[in-house]
């Protein structure tokens, strides 16, 4: 009964979500597949390519979103973005996290390597009062949570969305203070197009300017490595793994012959 | 023990000793090396090892994942990604813990389709078959406990779901549906007190199944094994000592089931698990479609063909219990669907029925069946899990019965050695197996 309650009031929600979005089929697009780096057996990441998603995500979508599993010494471990331990260490200085004095008095302090990546807000209820009601996720882990398929079509699926804002069809009437976006279920979403215009961020060193296409690429590169940090180490010991089995299953498919050999079986 | 002839002796002075006070050696001895096994097996065969293996893979990872693991609703899935993120190799255990659960259901599910098609529930094993059942219920309890665990959305409203079956005893005497609910829940909801025993308990059924197996082996090692043929040792022509010859066969299909673990593992950790259980429970929000971890689906979409609840989790739960009926269902003399034409045609679409059932349990309750490559046929879903469900439970208390009074079986081969050389002296000097 529950179940049957639980799926009558999904419909149901999803019938009003029609009538009040003036009806037409809200079922969200399939994402678009990119190329990655790091997909199949030998893939890695691009530390370049990180470094400039990390960018991507400190200008742009840490303003709103949080990632509280990382911390800045992720940021110089291998297999990620690979800043040196110097860099790792200027980029947490560079912001202020809560502490304690001696006193027990509140204090903001500069942060250290072992600190977290810093939250937004100070917890859901201000991120909702902030955004509309819509609560931003945390991104620690957002490419796993919307993954499905072998590799998982996390990365294609943020990249999708983040570049996918459209206008509306005239038939759709999007509600105030939401935007029009196919990939999302529903098709109306509480976060504004994050990335707006070519040249949003500046990329260091006089780089040629960003591209929207490949910011967004970039962010997503680095919230997959965000998700999975130890990627690089899985695949390259699972093709060590994967030599030694089949190296041995032909030895033990031929001591297994040698043996059965003169047994009728 | 049934056939076999031992001969353990004792060699050195230590072991003369001990074998007068405690013959662990002999039993060892005759139950791991020289125990006589028919020499026909196939390689369908050798799941049971695999099965003890990856008992002792999930109990290994899951011991070490526990040093680590927090069971607190406000800390459990971030100290599972702790554990991928900070504990040296902890992805590398986490993944092979998470991905052996499907592994260890994949290996049962063969070895309980094994036992189907080859009459391994048939006299003289049946308590053999009930002990297995006994395991694989105790397995489906110790999977969904853990599937809780790291407390993601599929995790708190998988274990909200099925914790309510127990409320449709309502529907018979109001108010103890309820109280058995919030007597397993330890509270008025699902929350941290529920993930406290939950952790609790998935940390103790394992050691209850491995205490199950060794009576299964125990009944195992009285009637002997079943063999393809299904009939009966005749004497030492049929058999060869367990080791060497099965310890390497065994080994080899191992080798090859890591191999296919290892895939899942290193390359898809991900793959067999659904995506919202990385985002962190939260009771107010309920995702939009709550499925259950796949070896449960064919009986999730049983449950789901009625619209009554008590019927239904009644009918899921008698969908396994059947199963400890058939070795009396079946009333054929003859085992092995080798020699039962009928029976091995009926084999074949209890599979694919219950395969159905399980795509219908992975899908969205609405609509038509979406058959593969984006088929979909034109039956409503509920219609054809109707039909499954009904068949399934017809294969079992109709069909078996009456189809194995009338079918008349193909002649029984005298004694495994004379088949096989007939089948030898027949075909190619090349031995295949089987």
């Amino acid at each position: 009964m529950r179940i049957l309650a639980i799926a009558s009031v999904l419909a149901l929600s999803f019938v009003g979500q029609a009538f009040a979005a003036g009806g037409g089929d809200t079922e969200p697009k399939h994402p678009e597949k990119q190329q990655w780096s790091w997909e199949g057996p030998f893939g890695t990441f691009d530390r370049q390519q990180l470094q400039r998603g990390y960018q991507v995500y400190k200008e742009v979508c840490a303003a709103c979103h949080g990632a509280r599993l990382l911390s800045f010494r992720n940021l110089a471990q291998p297999g990620g973005p690979e800043f040196t331990a110097a860099q790792a260490k200027a980029l947490a200085a560079a912001v202020q996290v809560p502490a304690l004095d001696d006193k027990g008095e509140s204090i903001m302090r500069a942060g250290t390597v072992a600190d977290r990546f810093p939250s937004p807000y100070p917890n859901d209820k201000a991120a909702r009062a902030a955004n509309n009601n819509a609560l931003p996720p945390d991104l620690s882990v957002i490419v796993k949570a919307r993954a499905h398929g072998i590799e998982g079509e996390g990365p294609d699926y943020i990249y999708s969305l983040i570049t996918g804002y459209s206008e509306p069809p005239a038939s759709f009437t999007v509600l105030e203070g939401l935007y029009y976006n196919e990939y999302f279920a529903g098709h109306q979403i509480g976060m504004p197009p994050p990335i707006a215009s070519d040249g949003q961020v500046t990329w260091p060193d006089g780089n040629p300017p960003a591209t929207k296409q490949q910011m967004a690429k970039d962010v997503v590169a680095f919230l997959t490595w965000a998700a999975d940090p130890h990627m690089e180490a899985r695949k390259q010991l699972g093709v060590k793994v994967f030599i030694f089995l089949v190296f041995l299953s032909i030895v033990l498919f031929f001591a297994y012959k040698r043996q059965w050999k003169d047994v009728d079986h | 023990m049934a056939h076999g002839n031992y001969s353990y002796q004792p060699k050195t002075a230590f072991t003369k000793w001990l074998d007068s006070r405690l013959p662990i050696i002999r039993l060892m001895d005759e139950t791991m090396l020289q125990f006589p096994t028919p020499k026909n097996l196939n390689f369908w065969f050798t799941f049971g090892g695999i099965l003890a293996f990856m008992l002792v893979v999930q109990i290994v990872s899951g011991i070490v994942l526990a040093m680590h693991y927090v069971p607190h609703e406000t800390m459990a899935f971030d100290s599972v990604e702790r554990i991928m993120r900070d504990v040296n190799y902890g992805w590398l255990i986490r993944y092979i813990h998470s991905n052996g659960a499907s592994m260890f259901f994949i290996a049962v599910y063969i070895h309980i389709f094994r036992g189907l098609y080859y009459g391994s529930y048939k006299a003289p094993r049946e308590v053999l078959w009930l002990l297995g059942i006994v395991i694989y219920l105790l397995m489906m309890a110790t999977g969904f406990l853990g599937y809780t665990l790291p407390w993601g959305q599929m995790s708190f409203w998988g274990a909200t779901v099925i914790t309510n079956f127990f409320s449709s005893i309502d529907q018979i005497i109001p108010g103890v549906g309820s109280a058995i609910t919030q007597w397993l829940w330890g509270s008025f909801a699902v929350d941290n007190t529920t993930l406290q025993r939950f952790f609790s308990l998935h940390y103790l059924l394992p050691f209850v199944i491995a205490g199950v197996v060794v009576l299964h082996i125990w009944a195992l090692h009285i009637p002997g094994n079943n063999n393809p043929l299904g009939i009966d040792v005749k004497g030492p022509a049929d058999t060869v000592p367990f080791h060497p010859y099965y310890t390497i066969k065994d080994l080899f299909a191992l080798a090859l089931f890591v191999l296919f673990f290892s895939y899942f593992v290193f390359f898809a950790p991900n793959f067999l698990g659904h995506a919202d259980n990385y985002i962190p429970a939260d009771r107010l929000v309920t995702p939009p479609h709550i499925v259950p971890e796949w070896y449960y689906l064919p009986l999730y979409a049983i449950l789901r063909s009625v619209p009554d609840k008590l019927i239904g989790v009644v009918l899921m739960f008698g969908a396994i219990v059947v199963w400890a009926f058939l070795p009396w269902l079946d009333r054929s003399h003859v085992r092995s669907n080798k020699f039962r034409p009928m029976t091995r045609q009926l084999f074949y679409v209890l599979v694919a029925v219950i395969w159905i059932l399980g795509m219908l349990g992975a899908q969205t309750p609405d609509g038509n069946f979406e058959f593969y490559f984006g088929l979909v046929l034109p039956i409503s879903k509920l219609l054809l899990s109707q039909i499954c469900t009904i068949y399934y439970f017809l294969h079992f208390l109709v069909i078996t019965p009456i189809v194995s009074t009338m079918e008349k079986p193909l002649p029984v081969p005298e004694s495994i050695a004379t088949a096989v050389l007939a089948k030898n002296g027949a075909g190619s000097p090349a031995k295949a197996n089987g």
